[in-house]
């Protein structure tokens, strides 16, 4: 292994562990927002009292993201600096503009938000969550207009040897942007709602104050329910974006070697020969692979040997076929969680209207497990869109091994790597063991009824002069 | 003005946000460990940056998207460049950033020990190494023709770069140890008082001869012309004056003098580079300067419209937070989340 490869391990791993906290942050923040909506428009306690219960955990999981987040900025210049000086003109005004416009609001209104509880009016404090969330919103966004470039490169030209950036608008208006933003938005939401939800479900099982926890399962079924339908609507639609922007991706996701027959059948599993380009056994439902891809029965898709044939042509000799298996398997990895949780939320939501959820142990368990659903489809989502890439870090403009700091060491990267690696292991399992230790914890009631979470203790009433 | 000084500037204004604020959360997270007798003083010391030190973080991340979008080689160089010192930095301020949440979730003092001391090194760390990554900025660095610093993370430990850790840190301490004074009252606010007092002409040392190996060994000081001394020698004027208001307890008078330091030594050290960005000890051919490290013109007018449009928000709800957060913090508050 050399120092690219230990770069690639390491990019891989701290943002596949920075991306269990982004789309949790980003859902629970939404769906805490909603809850603490309905306690202010009705004024019932019990939705304080939901929304500080899963604030909790949704704190809990902000920091780490936070934290987890400025090394992600960061490694860019330490371990890609090559890249970054190559793209920085097009691919940094997306991070620049994340902080100033995103990261902010974030931090500040999470700040106000956790301490200004009986500090401020109810209806500023209420704002100071939808504030953070929105900045989550508008921070994915951002960073999806960076990748979207990686993805799918537009707005730019080369000069001097770099990209540079010649229209804004064409990069804000990326065609994979606008399939893949409402793609990873919508399973951000379903992430934080099956967490909820399954915390819920455990809730209502154990029977801990279980009025309030049928109504959290209620409001995060919904979001997660709906969100699972758009993710499923815009995947596909992703899906019809790579027939032309990124075919070889697609072809790997589906390993078809040769170019298919007209209408193209739909492989459902395969034993993927990679040396033989071939596949030596598979399950195929035929014309299924042209009506997901065309929305009809016919149309045919072109192989990754031809394919790659052409990507000679254009662009030199040279291995163009991503890593085939990976590809393959994540994608189904990732659309097999998401129709579980499609067809999860849809009983769930079923079981929550006609209020037979306590009726019901095998679902609330099962609802415990789906936990892990969204995270399973994110991370391996990510992993079908980031390795089908390769061997292109900017899609047909660099290649992800011209792209490492050529004055770093080995040594210094696997330091890194050790380090951070270490360092995530120990932050993962005191993350888990806080989840579960508040989920636990039967007497939040209490907990949360005493009114005192802020350190500025003042009334409201005290308050509201100085800051209306 | 052009658009590569404009950038040049923001990102100056950027860092000098960033020291000012982070500045006295580091110097605070430093202290309040050692500074609390018991679990009710140290919350109260941390509660004084609860609310604040997040947003304060955010103007380095900011600071660091701003050099990748304006100065992609200046990006690029410096954080390959100080590798090291960078893991360093990052896994400091993951520790220290999570120390904030995870001491109070657990209802056990060792627990909490163990993040106290999380909080220490993760907020002495970065001082101490942002004082050698400074002083590495004003000697300047080994930067090839490729752009490319060569030579290993060793050599930024010389004695003047080290001096720079030891006197960031101190200066973060007397800034954090002001603000604890503005943000608390009674018993908690004079005992920092006396420790700032006490370590106050420690500090004016560090800065004075930080300042004078500075003018003596590198061109930062007077690089425009001679009378730009003025502007270090400020800092540690104002230092001295924030020694002397927190003596006679005109608390908020000290703050703004120790907050007028930082802004002042890091303006200074911006001002020096200027218009350079990285200084090679190669030879000033190998400068990296806001002509030959910026991006296109196109992005660097997008950029302004962008940040122009979205400073005066920002600062603007941050301002209000602070106002939100103004009342002083006792020991009989009810702190925590």
């Amino acid at each position: 292994m050399g120092t690219l490869e230990l770069a690639r391990l390491q990019f891989a791993s701290t943002t596949i562990f920075h991306y269990f906290f982004v789309p949790m942050s980003i859902g629970l923040a939404l769906i805490i927002a909603i809850m603490q909506t309905i306690y202010v428009v009705k004024g019932d306690d019990m939705y304080k009292r939901m929304t500080k219960f899963f604030g909790t955990l949704f704190l809990i999981n902000f920091a780490v993201g936070v934290v987890t987040g400025i090394l992600q900025e960061f490694q860019f210049g330490m371990n890609w600096s090559t890249y970054s000086r190559f793209v920085g003109d097009v691919f940094g005004p997306s991070l620049a503009i994340e902080g100033l416009l995103a990261f902010f609001m974030e931090s500040t209104f999470i700040g106000i938000w956790v301490f200004g509880w009986n500090r401020l009016p109810k209806k500023v404090h209420l704002l100071s969550i939808w504030l953070v969330s929105i900045g989550t919103i508008l921070s994915s966004f951002w960073i999806l207009s960076a990748n979207a470039f990686m993805q799918h490169p537009v707005g730019y030209e080369i000069a001097d040897g770099r990209a540079q950036m010649t229209s804004i608008g064409e990069i804000l208006t990326n065609g994979h942007l606008w399939v893949q933003f409402p793609h990873v938005l919508f399973a951000a939401f379903a992430t934080g709602a099956f967490l909820i939800a399954g915390v819920s479900a455990w809730k209502i099982a154990r029977k801990h104050d279980v009025e309030m926890f049928k109504k959290s399962f209620k409001i995060s079924i919904i979001v997660a329910t709906v969100s699972a339908l758009f993710v499923s609507m815009f995947g596909h639609q992703q899906a019809q974006y790579l027939v032309e922007s990124q075919p070889m991706k697609l072809a790997a996701a589906e390993a078809l070697w040769n170019t298919s027959e007209d209408p193209a059948p739909f492989t459902l599993i395969a034993n993927i020969d990679t040396e033989a380009k071939e596949n030596s056994h598979d399950i195929q439902i035929p014309g299924l692979l042209s009506l997901f891809s065309f929305n009809k029965f016919s149309g045919q898709l072109e192989g990754m040997n031809q394919i790659q044939a052409e990507y000679e042509a254009k662009y030199g000799p040279g291995d163009y076929i991503p890593p085939v298996k990976t590809v393959f398997w994540s994608f189904r990895m990732m659309v097999f969680s998401g129709m579980a949780m499609l067809l999860l939320g849809l009983y769930g939501w079923y079981a929550s209207r006609k209020d037979i959820l306590e009726k019901n142990p095998l679902f609330t368990k099962l609802m415990v497990y789906a936990i892990s659903l969204p995270f399973i489809a994110n991370t391996f989502g990510w992993i079908m869109t980031e390795m089908g890439r390769q061997p292109w870090v900017v899609f047909g403009v660099m290649q992800t091994e011209d792209a490492v700091s050529p004055s770093v060491t080995f040594n210094e990267v696997l330091f890194s790597f050790v380090s951070f690696t270490l360092l995530y292991a120990i932050l993962a399992g005191i993350t888990i063991y806080l989840f579960v230790k508040h989920i636990k914890k039967k007497d939040h009631q209490e907990e949360t009824s005493k009114e005192i979470d802020d350190p500025f203790d003042v009334s409201e009433e005290e308050a509201a002069p100085h800051v209306t | 003005m052009s658009l590569n000084e404009l950038w040049f500037l923001l990102i100056a204004v950027l860092f000098v946000g960033f020291f000012i604020l982070e500045g006295f959360d580091f110097g605070v997270g430093t202290v309040a460990k050692f500074l609390g007798k018991d679990e009710a003083e140290k919350r109260v010391y941390i509660g004084t940056i609860g609310p604040f030190w997040d947003a304060n973080e955010v103007w380095l991340i900011t600071a660091g998207g701003a050099m990748f979008a304006a100065f992609p080689h200046w990006y690029a160089t410096m954080f390959s460049g100080f590798y090291i010192p960078l893991v360093f930095m990052l896994l400091a301020l993951i520790v220290r950033g999570v120390s904030f949440e995870f001491r109070e979730r657990v209802n056990n003092q060792k627990w909490r020990n163990l993040w106290d001391w999380a909080m220490f090194i993760g907020s002495a760390l970065p001082p101490i190494l942002w004082g050698v990554v400074l002083a590495n900025f004003m000697t300047g660095m080994p930067i090839d023709g490729d752009k490319e610093m060569v030579g290993g993370f060793l050599q930024f430990l010389h004695p003047f770069a080290l001096l720079g850790g030891v006197m960031f840190l101190l200066l973060c301490i007397v800034h954090g140890l002001q603000f604890i004074t503005i943000r608390t009252e009674g018993e908690l606010q004079e005992r920092a008082r006396k420790v700032a007092k006490k370590i106050a002409p420690i500090t004016l040392i560090a800065l004075l001869a930080f300042v004078g190996i500075g003018w003596w060994k590198t061109d930062i000081f007077t690089y425009h012309s001679t009378y730009w001394i003025l502007l270090p020698i400020g800092a540690w004027v104002a230092l001295l004056l924030a020694s002397i208001f927190n003596v006679k307890k005109s608390d908020i008078w000290a703050f703004t003098f120790t907050s007028i330091t930082i802004g002042l030594l890091i303006a200074s050290i911006f001002i020096g580079m200027f218009p350079r960005v990285m200084i090679s000890s190669f030879g000033e051919a190998f400068d990296l300067t806001i002509q030959n490290a910026a991006s296109g013109a196109y992005t660097l007018k997008v950029m302004s419209y962008f940040s122009l449009t979205l400073l005066p928000f920002v600062l603007g709800y941050q301002v209000w937070s602070y106002y939100v957060f103004r009342k002083r913090l006792k020991k009989d508050d009810e702190l925590g989340y």
